[in-house]
Parts: C-alpha cells; structure tokens; sequence
C-alpha cells in the first residue's frame, strides 16, 4: 500500500468538508445562540447558515476542474460526478428552504444537521467506484433519512413510518452486502473496473446472477421499484414533509446515478437483452421486469390515493419506473438522458411537497380535499402547484415533458434497427396518460373545487415562496432550454 | 410577423395575470383587445405573405436551432393551409369573447385560459417543428379542461375531465409515433432531425409506416372526432361555456384533422394508401351517425355537438381521398365548420341558453323563442342553411368538392355522404322549428312573457355578423382561399402523398 496523499484527499474531498463543516456549525449554532430564540427565527436563521454552506459547497465543485481516481475508486472526482453534487446541493438547499416554516419539530439544530449528513452521504456516493465505498456511503445517506423520517415526534404516523423504512431499509441492506460479497467472491475485486475485466468473457455463472440479483434488489429498495416499493407510500405520508421531499429528491439523484454505473460498468458484458423477440438473461431483462412492473402498479395505485403524499409516493414509484428504462437503455444518449429526468423529477417533486407543506401547515392535513378552492386561497402558490404537478404529468413546455421526451428516444433509440425496446416505451407513454389523470384531479380541486365557506386566505411563509417560486421558474426554464443541464451530464 | 399572433396571446395571459382580481370589464377589454391584435396580425400576415410569395413554399418565420441533440429546432413557417387556419383562429377568437362578455365569474381567469389556448393553437398552426407542434398541441389541453370544467355547464367535471383524458390519450399516441420515426428517419438521415420539411423529403420503410401511421392519425384524429373516438366531442361540446364550445368546435377539432394532414399523412404516405378505405369507412359513419344521432336529440346544445361529429366526418373524408380536390375540399371544410359550428353554438349557448336556462326542445318549444328574441331565431335559420350546404354559403362549396373528390376513390362513400347531407337538412329543419317557430301554446302558468328577455347585446350582433359575413364571402367567392390552398396541395410536401398512387 502506498503512502496517502492526505493533503490530496482533503482537496478532493473538499466540498463534502465544507459541508460537514457546515452542519457542525449549524448545530453549534443551534445550541448557542439560537438557544432562547423562537422556532421560527431558528428555523430561518440556522436554515439560511446551511443553505449558505451547500451554496458554497455547489460552488466550488463548478468551479474546480479536478479530473482525478483517488486510490483506484474510492473517490472519483471528474466533472459529470462534480455536476451530479453540484445538483443534489440544489436540491437540498430548496429541501433546507421549504422546511424553514415547520413546525414538527423543534430539535431544528439536529434536523438540518441530519439533512446536511444525508447530503454528504449522497454526494460520496456519486464519486464511489468501489463496491465498499457504494456502501458505506449508501448506509451513511440512509441512516441519516431514517431519523429525517422519525423526526416528527408528535406524530405517531411518522415513527410507524420510520420504523417500516428502517426494517425495509435494513433488510435491503443485507440483501446488498450480500450480492456485493458474492460479486467481490467472483471477480475478487471491489473495484467496479476490475469487476468488469476480472468477469470478462466467463458469461452468467449461477454465482454472479445471485450476485446481480441480491444487487438489484438492494437499489430496488433505495429507488423504490415495485416489488420492492412497499415501505415508500407509508414513509412519504409519515414522515415530515420536507423530509419526504429529501427521500424523493436528492437521495434518487445519487441513488440512481451508481444505480447506472454499477450496472453499466461493473457488470459491463452481463447486460443481456431485453429487446422483444431477442430476449438473452443478464440484468436488462431484470430490469426491464421492475420498469415495466413500477410503471404499471404505480399509477395504477396512484389514482385511487385521496391523500396527496401517498399519491406522490405512488407517482415516485411510477417515475422510477421511467427513470429504470434510462438504466437499462445503457448507451453514452441515455444516461444524460436519465439524469436530465432524475434532476428535473428531483426539482420538481420539492416543489410539490413544499406546496404540500404549506397547504398542511394551513389546513392540518394533506388530504386531497384540503387543496379545494387553493387557487383563491394563494394564486401565486397554487400556479407554482399547477406548475409542478403538469410537469409531472409530463405537459410540454415544463421540464417533465422535455425529459420524458429525451429519455423516451434514448431507450427506443438503443436498439434503433429492431426498435426492440418500443414495447417498453409504449408501456411507459400509455402509463404517463393514465399519470395525468391523478395530477389533474389534485387540480381539479385547487383549481375548480370553491375553497370551504369562511376559509381565509393562506399565508404563504416568505422563504418558502421564494423557494417555489424559483423552482417553478426552474421547471419552466429547463423545459423550454434543456440544454442548460444537458450540456453537463 | 405571424409568430406575433403567438405572442400577443401569451402577453395576453401575462397582461390578464396582472390585473385586479374583480375588474372584470378591464378584463374583457384587455382580451378583446389582445384578440383583435392577433387576429389583425393573422389577417396582415397572411395577405401579405399571400401577396409576395408563392403560397406552396413553406415561408420560414424564424428557424433556430433548439434541442441539437435531438434535432429539434424553434421552426415557424407558414404555407397556404397553414394560413388559411391562422386566419380561422384569430376570427373564432375575437368572436368568442365576444360571445362570452357576460362572464361575471372570475372573468379574469377565464379570460386567461381562453388566450393561452389560443396562443397554442397558432403555435401548432405555425409549426414545422414536430417537437413544437407536439408541445403547442399538448399545451392546449390544460386550458380547455378549466375552461370547461370551471366555467361550464350540464355534467361540466365529467366532460372536461373526458375531453382532456381523450386529447392526452390521443396525444401520447401520437408521440409514440414520433419517437419511433424519430429513430428510425434517424438511422437514414445520419443525424438527428424533427424538421417536418426535412423529414417529408425521406422515405420511411413501408413496413414501418404500415403500423406507425394508424397510430399517429388516429392520435390526431380523435381530436378531429372521429368516429369511434368521437364520444368526447358531444359531451365536451355539451358542458364547455359558451366560446369553449365555439373554440373546441371551431378550432380545437381542426388541430386534430391538421395534424393527421400535416405530420401523419404527410411522413407516412405509404401508410396512408394502406388505410384509406378504413379512414374512408370510419369518416362515412361518422358522417351519418352524427348527423342521425343529432336527429333525435332533446338537448339543443346536443344537436349542435353531433352535427360537428357528421360535419367533420367530411373532413376526414376529404382527407381520404388522396386527390387534390378532395384535401382542397377537407381543408376548406375545415375553415368553413369552424366558422359555421362557431356560429351555431354562439346562438345556441350565448343567445338562446343564457336568457332561457334551458336548452331542452320541451320546454323551449313552448316559449315563443323564435318571437322573443327574433334576433336569436334569424342568425340560426342563416346558421342552419348554411350548416345545412345551402349554395352560397361556405358549407357547399366545401362538402361539394370533398364529394367530388370521394366520388372518383369510392362512389359508394359518396352516396352515402350525401345521405348524411339529407339527414343534416332534418335535424336543422327539426332543431328550428321546435326551438324558434314552435307554434305550441305556451304552458298556463310560465312568466316567460311577463319578464321579457335581456335585448341581444352588441357584442353579440358584431359576432354574429362577422361570422355570417365571413361565411358568406367564403361561399360566394372560393377563390379567396381556394388560391391558398390550392398551391400547396402542388407542392413538393404533398407530392408523395397525391402522385404517389399513380407512379
């Protein structure tokens, strides 16, 4: 073993210091300071300082031109992970804004220090091309949104929640420590190269398709793909709002970035087909099963939901569903692609729970009738709304359609002689029309519905406002000009 | 200059944003106002461009490049059939608000949704973009479903929320074929390319297009009515506020047929030669299942839903044809139902509906309509026989040449058309006559006679003029439009489409 370069892992790994640091300042702060004052000023105060942080962070990895493998995976620093950090920095700085008006808990020093660990978690993960380090940091993202999901202590739903996505979590796991040994058993490395040429040539051994099996149903877990989806509605409904935004943003950004790259590169030569008509075993086909499966039970679930949370949930098991074809299309157009799709879902979805946090706050609940008459309770909130959800719906010129669209050719476009993988995508275009049924109802009621007699207008808390009305703007934005993210990924 | 009628919709939306909340006349004035200018644009920009350039080329309005890696670009262009539904538009939008000036409720809002659907309509209108048209088509269905389901009547939830899940449903099966066209014209192009004029130049595999054409027209022809997928339109027509139903029938139903000529007939000639009879078959009962289902209705509004199912069965029709006088036939036919249908549920939902609160022949059989308001009664008997196909007015010139056209194909579809021309006379003679000139005693105990009803208003008489009028000069002088259309059925975009057959 050679002599480490400490100085060198300290540039490296500079923007997740300068996130630690920020959240050891922020809890510092918390206990300080903050002590005496309101929740509120807490709240907005400390929120601010860890939103400056990321701010920072998010900067410095655009602006670094670092081009480096640190010890043969452990760290990877290039500029499609530096771009990838700099994104779920965006989206947790928005996480950080839309939950400065909550009033769930009043441990906020630990809260947003638990949301900036996340973080940290999920942005080693992205620079990960080691099998331990995918773990590791996996398990550090993780343990940090099982509490993010218990940290509503009045609420008896959200420790039952918790309780649901850390034995689910847990279990998923083992079930990926174990694929991950077996696969370390067969190509004797942990590092996702070797992987791939230690495995070259010796084809599906029984061995490695436990190995990839185990494996996927670890992520499946993460990303929440049917059949592995079950802890995802009673979560997202439990848990917090913004915590529930965090779990549906910035944690399947990374998850499904090395979702992709392990697949792709690790177990680059196993990929199979999972074409119509030239069907061959590797992990396309098992992917291709989970796609088709999440896309399908999720929107179906979705339509009957009366709670907004849960249909999020479903609608987020039905996005993985999508996102899953970017996976499994596997070619140099459909990973930007993908992650066009996975950050523009990220923005989007805390966007929506950050409406829904405000409409919970003023009402008591997320119940879809809650939502009735919003459009003359708050304009500016429920056009925000109605930009969010048509977005998820996939209405152009919003973000959703453009990345939809883009993923949508790139999967057809893998096969480009047979159209091998339209059966997939026509799957995945008849799904997203059923999809909008179940946004438009949400908007039926805030946009046809009349609001309850007497009910007075909603206050929307400013920072939050100004968080979605910047989202919604982002949402626009890239949907008209794709090109301003896709340059990068 | 016509990407301005683009333009000054969304200002428009953008303008009535920013308005007080309860000014509801500054509301009227700025969408009136808004659709005016967009009209007048429409208007100048088409006579000028049909003065200067050959009305076959595509003239480019702006072209720049927008998604590179998928080949899309910002491509507006305007041919000859692109002018003549531009034109379409701006009319059915001033005259709309001029039918809906009594909109007390949220009238902003309502005002708002109503530009930016038309904003989206000229944007597929002026399109050459597939991506642009595609987003211009969707971005349509999000304020037809408000306007209908918030400003509607009669079952207004289940008609918005059935018209917006039918164009969704249609629209998606549309991109399916886009994408896949999209792959494949890439293989053959070597690059990336959603350029309509480009992609009209290469052949597809036959086979390709044998199954991806079906798919992409149906997905525009449900917007068009067709039957099957025509069970929208009735319900939609039905619940819409008075100008949601004169937009949906007035231009909503032409982007359907538009796109099935412009992208599907259009890229997939061997397609379409492939399934000609079975458009043909499907246009033919439509045509007569409309107009007889209309026949028997007892709801007014109703009458006027299924005659746009039978009238734009000609349109499909025409489409079917393949010949020059049968497209130059859909297209006109497309301008004059819209124009006529326009008119039609102006009387039907603004005059009639809002004074009477009833649309059933019952009750308004025994009302004296026809007397009340002889206004109402007058502009429906001009509407009526034109809708009808009365030489003179634009309705005949329109089915004659769609007739003549199916006459050289299929005969038989011919004759069969004009029997649903035959049942068309009825059910207008029927709905005039139970609604208007009903000679029925009215019922002891109405008050209809001791409150007389609301005069007609101006903005309703201007509208009904300019609709009248811009019927009329269509039917007495066809040349108007027909020197616009006419060049672009010879141009080199059709081509393929009308030689094809006989090389």
């Amino acid at each position: 073993m050679n002599q480490l370069d400490y100085l060198q892992i300290l540039r490296l790994a500079a923007p997740e210091t300068i996130v630690t640091l920020t959240m050891l300042a922020v809890l510092a702060a918390d206990l300080t300071v903050l002590r005496e004052k309101s929740l509120a000023v807490r709240f907005n105060l400390g929120g601010l300082l860890a939103v400056f942080g990321c701010a920072l962070a998010a900067a410095f990895v655009l602006w670094r031109q670092d081009h480096c493998n640190f010890q043969n995976g452990i760290l990877m620093v290039d500029r499609q992970t530096d771009f990838i950090k700099a994104a779920i920095l965006v989206l947790t700085i928005f996480t950080i804004l839309i939950s400065t008006s909550g009033k769930f808990t009043d441990h906020v020093g630990e809260y947003l220090s638990l949301i900036l660990l996340g973080t940290i978690g999920l942005m080693f993960l992205v620079s990960s091309w080691d099998l331990l380090m995918i773990f590791i940091s996996l398990e550090l993202a993780s343990l940090a949104l099982y509490i993010l999901t218990a940290f509503n202590k009045r609420n008896v739903r959200s420790s039952e929640a918790a309780l649901k996505y850390f034995l689910f979590g847990g279990m998923s796991a083992a079930f990926l420590l174990f694929g991950f040994s077996l696969l370390y058993g067969a190509a004797g490395s942990t590092n996702l190269t070797e992987i791939a040429n230690n495995l070259a040539g010796k084809g599906l051994d029984p061995l490695l398709i436990v190995a990839l099996v185990m494996t996927v149903i670890g992520f499946g877990f993460k990303v929440a793909a049917v059949p592995f989806h079950l802890w995802a509605p009673d979560a997202y409904e439990g848990a917090p709002t913004p915590s529930a935004a965090f779990i549906g943003a910035g944690s399947k950004v990374a998850s499904f970035y090395i979702l992709a790259t392990l697949l792709s590169v690790g177990f680059a030569g196993t990929e199979g087909s999972a074409v119509l008509h030239g069907y061959s075993a590797g992990w396309t086909p098992v992917i291709a099963i989970i796609a088709a499966l999440s896309m399908v039970i999720g929107n179906l679930t979705a339509i009957v939901q009366s709670s907004v949370k849960r249909l999020l949930a479903y609608s987020a098991i039905a996005h993985a569903g999508y996102m899953l074809l970017g996976v499994l299309a596997n070619t140099n157009a459909s990973r930007p692609a993908m992650m066009f799709y996975v950050i523009t879902y990220g923005l989007t979805v805390v966007g929506a729970f950050g409406v829904v946090a405000v409409v919970e706050n003023a009402t008591g609940s997320d119940a879809m009738k809650n939502f009735a008459g919003l459009s003359r309770r708050a304009p500016l909130l429920s056009l925000c709304l109605l930009i969010f959800l048509l977005s998820l719906g996939g209405i152009p010129p919003l973000a959703g359609f453009i990345g939809k669209f883009l993923l949508f050719s790139a999967a057809v476009a893998a096969d480009e002689k047979n159209l091998g993988l339209l059966w997939l995508v026509i799957l995945a275009i008849a799904m997203s029309a059923v999809s909008f049924y179940y946004y438009l109802r949400v908007l039926k009621e805030a946009y046809v519905q009349d609001a309850p007699e007497n009910a007075p207008a909603i206050k929307v808390p400013a920072l939050t406002l100004l968080a979605l009305v910047i989202l919604a703007g982002l949402v626009i934005l890239l949907g008209c000009v794709p090109s301003l993210l896709t340059d990068h990924l | 200059m016509l990407a301005w009628t683009i333009y000054i919709s969304f200002i428009g939306v953008l303008v009535l944003m920013l308005l007080p909340r309860d000014n509801a006349r500054a509301a009227r004035i700025v969408a009136l106002f808004t659709a005016v200018l967009g009209c007048g644009v429409a208007f100048a920009g088409a006579i000028q461009q049909a003065q200067h350039t050959n009305l076959g080329d595509v003239t480019t309005i702006v072209k720049t490049s927008w998604i590179p890696a998928l080949g899309a670009s910002y491509y507006l262009a305007a041919d000859g059939i692109s002018l003549v539904l531009v034109v379409l538009t701006g009319l059915a939008a001033v005259t709309g608000i001029l039918f809906s000036w009594n909109i007390e409720k949220r009238t902003k809002e309502f005002f708002a949704f109503y530009l930016a659907l038309i904003g989206g309509v000229y944007g597929v209108f002026l399109s050459f973009d597939l991506l642009l048209l595609f987003m211009f088509y969707e971005l349509t269905i999000i304020p037809k479903y408000f306007l209908i389901a918030r400003w509607g009547s009669t079952r207004k939830e289940y008609g918005a929320m059935k018209l917006a899940l039918y164009s969704f449903v249609g629209s998606h099966l549309v991109l399916i074929g886009l994408i896949a066209a999209w792959v494949v014209a890439r293989t053959q192009l070597g690059h990336p390319s959603l350029d309509l004029m480009e992609l009209s130049k290469i052949s597809l595999p036959v086979g390709f297009q044998h199954w991806v054409f079906p798919l992409v027209f149906v997905g525009f022809a449900i917007l068009a009515g067709m039957w099957p997928f025509h069970t929208w339109a009735p319900t939609g027509h039905v619940a819409a506020p008075t100008a949601g139903s004169m937009l949906l029938a007035g231009v909503v139903m032409k982007l359907g047929a538009y796109g099935c000529l412009r992208v599907a007939m259009v890229l997939f000639p061997e397609g379409v030669r492939e399934w000609q009879w079975a458009i043909a078959t499907l246009a033919v009962i439509g045509i007569i299942y409309g107009a007889g289902v209309a026949l028997v209705q007892r709801d007014f509004k109703f009458v006027i839903g299924y005659s746009s199912v039978s009238h734009m069965g000609f349109v499909l029709l025409g489409l079917a044809t393949l010949n020059t006088i049968g497209l130059d036939g859909a297209v006109l036919q497309m301008f004059s139902h819209g124009i006529i249908a326009g008119l039609l549920f102006g009387v039907v939902g603004r005059m009639v509906y809002d004074r009477t609160h009833t649309r059933d022949f019952n009750d308004l059989e025994r009302m004296n309509v026809g007397k009340l308001i002889p206004f109402a009664g007058v502009t429906f008997v001009i509407a009526g026989v034109a809708s009808m196909g009365l030489p003179g007015f634009s309705g005949f010139v329109a089915e004659f040449q769609v007739l003549a056209g199916a006459w050289q194909v299929y005969p038989i579809t011919a004759i069969l058309s004009g029997l649903g021309i035959i049942i068309g006379v009825a059910y207008t003679l029927r709905a005039v006559q139970k609604a208007f000139y009903s000679d029925l005693p009215p019922l002891a105990h109405s008050d209809h006679d001791a409150h007389p009803m609301e005069p007609i208003t101006v903005p309703e008489r201007v509208g009904a003029v300019l609709l009248i009028a811009a019927s009329l000069a269509i039917g007495l002088f066809p040349g108007l439009l027909m020197n616009w259309i006419d060049p672009c059925l010879k141009s080199p975009m059709f081509a393929r489409l009308l030689n094809g057959g006989a090389q």
